[in-house]
């Protein structure tokens, strides 16, 4: 491979690629040494405690919990989605009364932790376990959801909206008609890169004990001795797994509505600068 | 109001254990963040490997269940410190996972701020005979720099709010004296909810505010 950064390899560099390649065999399979021995030594990886692990009950077990993740994490997504277009209405209005709030809710909710949140919700608002994750999900992603729809707005070329304005179209139907229609294009992969995120916070649940695959692991990781690793690691791969698909269907849809359009990357690229460096659980915000 | 005055000591406990997790797990960030982004953009295929194994095995996995790691799973192969009473397993659990976990962001920040230099930089360089450590060091790294500001800023808020993820496995932050005060005092429940709010909100936007002072210093001196 070669890259702006650096030439294609001549004989001598890729003698010395060779070296570090090796290097790197060798510290990888030092560290899998010292781990897996450790492991081994520790009754934490034996071919007993693998079968004792995956004993079909617990496998469902484990699938259960993952169908409560997915239910909390659906919901919340949904109702974030709902939630960031009413935010998004008022932050683009050109009413100062409804704009000015607006702000402060999506500023506030950006800023406060996730768990926090979810906490007060549990233990200020109502005592339900699935109702706390979700509205909480739903409040700190529809703000956030709320500065990805302004964003794809914001990146439809300007002479779409002066054209549409100039055949004597209202701003309802500017925005509706003209802009949301094309901006959905631009927003696609934010959108689901943001279900990634949701998906991960749900575990947060778990502070008000809401029944989710975090929790049900735990639980599992305490009915089967030196059994800890083994499980925590099978369901950060269940998360791994669904994620990384999440993400690559979101490269994909990229891919697939830029083939030959350079304004839908140019626009993509713009609505995810508002979402850069985010990890979940948080977000940016200032 | 006055319940929060009268536990004003614990709160700013609270938030100083906050502080302390985000500096100590923002340096570990840091400084892994920007091994794990000289190996994604190395021309070395396999620690490029390494490199993105690491972020995408680390960026999909909830923050909560790499603390539990720390915690519960960790412990008994040996990973079992503590400094003092202050600075205790907890504490040190929290703070090696948060900045695991952060660093995989830190190094997409990174990455984002090197592919933010227009080909042609590094076309330059490279046509001036430079290799690839001094077309970094000399032509793209200095300009990514101001690039990188407002990603970094975001990673670091989010590292912020994440300190309170910590709670779950036992740290006494900010939130989970939070929490204990609700315990005490739940009619002051939206009360002490503000008022945190306003202490999470002030780190936030200090980063923020950093930041931007950081990218127009940067800018002028252009």
């Amino acid at each position: 491979m070669s890259s702006v950064l650096f030439d294609v390899p001549g004989p001598r560099a890729r003698r010395r690629h060779l070296v570090y390649s090796g290097l790197t065999v060798l510290a990888l399979a030092g560290v899998f040494f010292v781990v897996g021995k450790r492991l081994y030594d520790e009754d934490a990886l034996t071919p007993e405690l693998l079968n004792q692990t995956f004993q079909n009950r617990y496998v469902e077990f484990l699938l259960e919990g993952m169908l409560q993740t997915l239910k909390a994490a659906v919901l919340g997504i949904s109702c974030a989605l709902v939630f960031g277009v009413v935010l998004a209405v008022g932050r683009i209005s050109i009413h100062r009364i409804l704009r000015w709030p607006t702000v402060a809710v999506i500023e506030f909710f950006r800023a406060v932790p996730l768990v926090m949140l979810i906490i007060f919700i549990f233990y200020g608002i109502r005592n339900d376990e699935l109702f706390a994750v979700v509205a909480g999900l739903t409040l700190y992603n529809g703000a956030v959801l709320a500065e990805v729809f302004r964003a794809g707005v914001n990146a439809v070329p300007k002479g779409q909206s002066e054209a549409a304005y100039a055949i004597g179209m209202r701003k309802t139907q500017v925005t509706s008609i003209v802009l949301l229609p094309q901006a959905v294009k631009f927003m696609l992969p934010a959108i689901i890169s943001q279900c990634v995120i949701v998906l991960k916070d749900t575990a947060l649940g778990y502070v008000i004990v809401y029944a989710e695959l975090v929790r049900y692991a735990r639980q599992l990781a305490g009915s089967v001795d030196n059994s800890t690793i083994l499980v925590y690691s099978t369901v950060a791969l269940m998360f791994i797994v669904i994620n990384y698909g999440l993400s690559k269907l979101a490269e994909y849809l990229q891919r697939r509505m830029s083939r030959s359009r350079p304004d839908v990357d140019d626009g993509a690229a713009q609505v995810s600068r508002v979402k850069a460096g985010e990890m979940g659980g948080g977000g940016p915000g200032g | 109001m006055e319940f929060l005055f009268d536990n004003l000591d614990q709160i700013l406990e609270g938030f100083g254990k906050t502080l302390w997790l985000l500096l100590f797990s923002g340096i570990i960030a840091g400084l892994l963040g920007t091994i794990l982004v000289s190996m994604r953009v190395s021309p070395v295929a396999l620690l490029r490997g390494v490199g993105t194994s690491y972020v995408n095995i680390v960026r999909n996995t909830p923050l909560l269940l790499i603390l539990f790691l720390f915690r519960d799973a960790f412990p008994p192969l040996g990973f079992n410190y503590s400094i003092n009473n202050y600075f205790n397993f907890f504490f040190i659990a929290a703070t090696a996972g948060l900045g695991l976990y952060a660093a995989a962001f830190v190094c997409e920040a990174l990455r984002s701020g090197i592919n933010s230099i227009p080909v042609g930089q590094a076309e330059a360089a490279r046509s001036l005979g430079m290799n690839f450590g001094q077309t970094m060091r000399e032509v793209v790294l200095p300009q990514a720099f101001r690039a990188v500001i407002p990603p970094l800023a975001s990673t670091y808020i989010a590292l912020a709010k994440n300190t309170s993820v910590a709670l779950a496995i036992g740290t006494t932050e900010a939130t989970f004296v939070m929490q204990k005060l609700t315990d005490e005092r739940a009619s002051e429940r939206l009360v002490i909810f503000l008022g945190f709010s306003v202490g999470y909100i002030i780190i936030v936007w200090s980063i923020a505010l950093l930041a931007r002072g950081v990218e127009k210093r940067a800018e002028r001196s252009r």
